[in-house]
């Protein structure tokens, strides 16, 4: 039935419809009249169906509406354990009842008595209510967590319809972190997802009254530890008994998250820095694992896990000595003298000087119009390389570092990760500083003046490092020339290639042997020293940083001198590497104890698990590294 | 017959309009308070902009004459088998269901409500070619092939309730033409013998939906629960209803969506047997006004066309309402006009504007 056809055929066709309609309409028109009636009885019938419910009876449709009470209580999913690399639980989860108010019959006039009931203060109950108001009122209000069994008993007395139906009580999970802060700025601890919070990037998908992560590794790998809630759908009648469960979707439960902290040398660690100020880090340069990590003063998680009392937090954020800083990662210190193995390497392979250079030091010396003191009074006379790393001559790195001028030792700085975040699986790690005439000119607009140079070559000016940066720095020398990345969880590990640089073997073993002689050979590292093993290290007094310097350091009413040594053991094939940061320490000595008493605790526990293996080796002469295609020259041991 | 006649304002079909307003719009209301405070709480604006779209839509499909569209129709339909096709093959899934087509700005094109509109037409062509006065059993193999294959191929989405849809339109063409009453009884034994093989061919839940019709207590977790919270919202409304956004039931959240199948449940909660009355009125009226226009209509084709989403409505009022008050399974299919959908919504107000189509080329000079 197109209507391209020719007028003609067009009329013919209209009139044959026509016709055929005509004939059509008594058939067609009882068929549709067919069509009315069973249009009629359709509606009826289903009129039929709503005079039933709503008219003929509805009272027991409305009963069942107000009795039958779908109650949707959550399953909590178990948050992922902390472990350490052996698989001991560091951080556990502890059961316990919460108390929940439900909102869609909640009486106003009921509070009051809820509040005396629990011993709680009713000004706090009631804006916790009042800040639910927007919510859709299916949403029930937690109101105390950890409920004891006296007040277990009150709310089970007291739920019933005629009482305070509003109460409920789940069970509850929260997390137990160690005693007294034992490796607090590692773990972290988890509270409930802030309003700002939701609205940034980290936290969107959550929900408010969602327990995150929100410091250290319980914020890092959130995702992971925190499994995904359940839900059952229970029926209750007018009494409130649980007449049926219609619905049961089971929680998630977390991922574990296992670190490479060894909790045997963590311990000693934290012993180690008992009453005092700084950090201890320790890890394998073979590998970036973090064997050990501690920053003192340390808070207790444990507050933060329930709902943090108000005195509390400010107990702890008003604390001078600020609880609340990683040291490990967060500090921004100058390294002093710890940085002169690194000049010291940088010197060689830029070849402004050789393993025989030396420089005489009377106790000071002259540049640039200025006189540069040296630690020791009187001076440590003509030394070369070695007895100038070992004596830690202020004097002969004074010298490298005008030779070498301040972007030379900025590469090897550099080269060596500092200045730049490790990368490691922490949040909020500070980057340091290497200071450069570009960093000036970007900074200060300023030219660099080569007197600057000088207090850098030291480890001292602009220099800024954290604990973990020298010892990730240390380590990748130590190795000769790898850098690997530090991290915490054992998953993390592998995943990124190390940074490795083209060194020169010989150079690298020329340090490396001074600071063997640091602590075996008379240097001032001598309280580092463990009979029986291979202990390399460097000490560093350092006066604080800048002006800038972060609030807890140990500032006081005088400027003391912070405190640092990086050891790593045996010498050859390092397996740790350990810095020890004590602020206010006053001498780079004071630091060694806490790292040679790391070390031993690792070699401890690795000889009661392995006692076959010979680790004690007596001091030998220079060994020839052959990891790589250099062969280092044969050199006398020196005393 | 393509008569250049002088269509005037007042032969549009206003009270048909008119009612189609009355029903969306209380179908908005109702969408609006049965997702307050939920995260649906737009879909009320969106349903709006589809009811005008649908306006748009309803002015198009009653511009052109329909008899060219007729001329189309078997293209048409040969378009829609093939994006039918085409939604095993690119369409989106959503809850357990491929059934969409992903378009522009996000909208998804559930492409088996539009399959309607080819099919309406197909088959009035097809009618009215008809030599014979009676249809004979290769008419209706034909025919049952031409709407059995689009019907398979939605039930295989997986989308049952909008495949059963399409019968309805079938039924009406062939109540028209009619048939020999043999027919019908052969018809008859061959369902009787089909059912058994049909209840095997379908999903577990699918033969759950209709055991607990029979008895929703059975499995008050899943379509049961469906079905006895959906009356206890309706006899929770009594005579007057408990106020617009005062159901307890919508509002508490235990009528499950409630702002698409179930909406008859939250209205009938809302506004009481008095607004159950008034709505059922409404859509009798409705389709009472279509069938005027099908016995008003110049030809066959035109009163095929009327009559078929007439029938087709009507299954729907009938399947949408009755699960509501338990009288028939939970099916899934949306009722026209009211419930929140867009490609249910502007399927209806193209379908209306064929009728109304028919209705201005009714005075054929």
């Amino acid at each position: 039935m197109t209507e391209n056809l020719p007028p003609d055929l067009e009329q013919e066709q209209e009139l044959a419809q026509r016709r055929f309609l005509r004939d059509d309409v008594a058939r067609a028109s009882g068929r549709v009249a067919f069509f009315q009636y069973l249009a009629v009885g359709v509606f009826l019938f289903l009129i039929s169906g709503f005079w039933r419910l709503q008219i003929e009876s509805p009272e027991l449709y409305s009963e069942q509406a107000e009795r039958n009470r779908i109650k949707s209580l959550p399953i909590l999913a178990p948050r992922g354990k902390i472990l350490d690399r052996d698989g001991r639980v560091i951080v556990d989860n502890h059961s316990s009842f919460s108390l929940l108010l439900s909102r869609d019959n909640l009486n106003e006039e009921h509070l009051k008595p809820i509040a005396d009931g629990l011993g709680m203060e009713f000004d706090d109950l009631n804006a916790r209510v009042r800040r639910y108001r927007r919510r859709p009122t299916y949403e029930a209000v937690v109101i105390k967590d950890e409920l004891s069994p006296g007040e277990i008993a009150f709310v089970e007395s007291h739920r019933d319809p005629a009482t305070f139906p509003e109460l409920e009580l789940i069970h509850a999970q929260r997390r137990l972190y160690p005693a007294n802060g034992l490796a607090a700025h590692v773990v972290g601890y988890v509270g409930e997802v802030s309003e700002p919070e939701l609205n940034s990037a980290e936290f969107i998908e959550y929900e408010p009254g969602d327990v995150v992560g929100k410091q250290g590794l319980e914020r890092e790998y959130n995702k992971q530890l925190m499994g995904v809630d359940g839900q059952r759908q229970v029926v209750v009648d007018k009494l409130g008994v649980p007449r049926q469960m219609i619905g049961n979707k089971p929680a998630r439960p977390g991922k574990d998250l296992q670190l490479t902290i060894d909790l045997d040398v963590q311990a000693v660690a934290e012993l180690a820095l008992e009453g005092k100020q700084g950090a201890i880090v320790a890890l394998d340069p073979r590998s970036g694992e973090i064997l050990a990590m501690v920053s003192t003063p340390a808070y207790d998680p444990n507050r933060f896990a329930g709902r943090i009392k108000l005195n509390d937090w400010k107990e702890i954020r008003d604390n001078p000595a600020n609880p609340l800083l990683n040291r490990a990662i967060q500090s921004r210190l100058a390294p002093g003298s710890t940085f002169k193995p690194i000049m010291a390497l940088a010197g060689l392979e830029e070849g402004v000087i050789t393993p025989d250079f030396r420089v005489h030091c009377s106790g000071g010396a002259s540049f640039y119009g200025r006189y540069f003191k040296c630690h020791k009074k009187g001076g440590h006379g003509t030394v070369d390389l070695q007895r100038a790393i070992a004596g830690s001559c202020d004097v002969f790195f004074y010298t490298v570092g005008n030779k070498l001028g301040i972007d030379k030792i900025a590469k090897y700085a550099t080269l060596a990760g500092l200045g730049s975040k490790t990368g490691i699986d922490l949040p909020h790690e500070s980057a340091g500083l290497v200071p450069s005439s570009q960093w000036k000119m970007r900074t200060y607009r300023q030219k660099w003046y080569a007197g600057e140079t000088i207090s850098v070559s030291i480890g001292q000016g602009a220099l800024e490092v954290s604990p973990l940066q020298l010892a990730h720095a240390i380590g990748g020398i130590a190795t000769g020339g790898i850098w690997q990345k530090p991290h915490l969880v054992v998953s993390a590990g592998g995943k990124e290639p190390a940074t490795r640089a083209d060194l020169k073997m010989e150079n690298i073993n020329q340090v490396i042997d001074g600071m063997w002689a640091v602590v075996n050979g008379g240097g001032t590292g001598g309280k580092a020293r463990l009979p029986g093993l291979d202990v390399c290290g460097k000490t560093g007094t350092a006066q604080l940083a800048s002006n800038d310097v972060l609030k807890g350091t140990a500032i006081g009413k005088t400027m003391k001198d912070n405190a640092w040594f990086v050891g790593f053991a045996p010498r050859q094939s390092p397996e740790i590497v350990v810095v020890a940061l004590l602020e206010a320490g006053l001498h780079g000595d004071m630091a060694a104890p806490p790292v040679r008493d790391v070390i031993k605790a690792y070699f401890d526990k690795k000889a009661r698990k392995d006692p076959g293996q010979k680790l004690a080796q007596a001091p030998q002469p220079v060994p020839v590294r052959t990891a790589q295609s250099r062969v280092a020259p044969q050199v006398e041991a020196r005393p | 017959m393509s008569v250049a006649s002088y269509r005037s304002f007042r032969d549009i079909d206003w009270p048909l309009v008119l009612i189609t307003l009355a029903i969306c719009s209380l179908g908005i209301l109702q969408i609006y308070s049965a997702t307050l405070g939920s995260v649906f709480r737009d879909a009320w604006v969106r349903q709006i902009v589809y009811t005008c779209v649908g306006l748009g839509l309803f002015w198009l499909a009653s511009r052109i004459d329909y008899h060219t569209l007729l001329g189309h129709s078997y293209w048409m339909y040969g378009l829609c088998l093939i994006a039918l096709i085409g939604v095993f093959v690119i369409g989106t899934v959503s809850g357990g269901a491929r059934r969409w087509i992903p378009l522009f700005g996000g909208f998804k094109l559930q492409v088996s409500e539009f399959v309607k509109i080819a099919l309406v037409l197909l088959l009035a062509r097809f009618l009215t070619e008809q030599k014979r006065e009676q249809l004979d059993w290769r008419d209706l193999l034909k025919l049952v092939g031409l709407v059995g294959v689009p019907m398979l191929l939605v039930a295989k989405q997986p989308d049952l309730g909008t495949s059963l849809t399409y019968l309805p339109i079938l039924l009406a063409g062939i109540l028209l033409t009619g048939l020999r009453w043999q027919y019908l009884v052969v018809v008859a034994l061959v369902l009787a013998l089909a059912l058994p093989a049909a209840w095997v061919l379908l999903h577990d839940y699918q033969r759950a939906r209709l055991t607990t019709f029979l008895d929703p207590s059975a499995d008050p977790r899943g379509s049961g629960y469906q079905v006895i919270q959906s009356m206890i919202a309706v006899g929770h409304g009594g005579m007057w209803g408990r106020g617009v956004t005062r159901g307890t039931q919508t509002q508490l959240q235990f009528l499950p969506i409630s702002h698409t199948d179930f909406i008859f449940s939250s209205f009938a909660e809302e506004h009481g047997f008095v607004g159950v009355v008034v709505v059922l009125g409404l859509y009798f009226l409705l389709l009472m006004q279509i069938v005027q226009n099908a016995q008003t209509a110049p030809d066959r084709a035109g009163m095929y066309i009327c009559m078929g989403i007439a029938g087709m409505l009507l299954f729907h009022v009938l399947v949408n309402v009755g699960m509501v008050v338990g009288r028939m399974p939970v099916t899934g299919i949306p009722l026209p006009l009211m419930s929140f959908g867009g490609s249910n919504t502007l399927s209806v107000f193209l379908l209306l504007g064929l009728v109304n189509n028919v209705r201005l080329r009714r005075f054929v000079n």
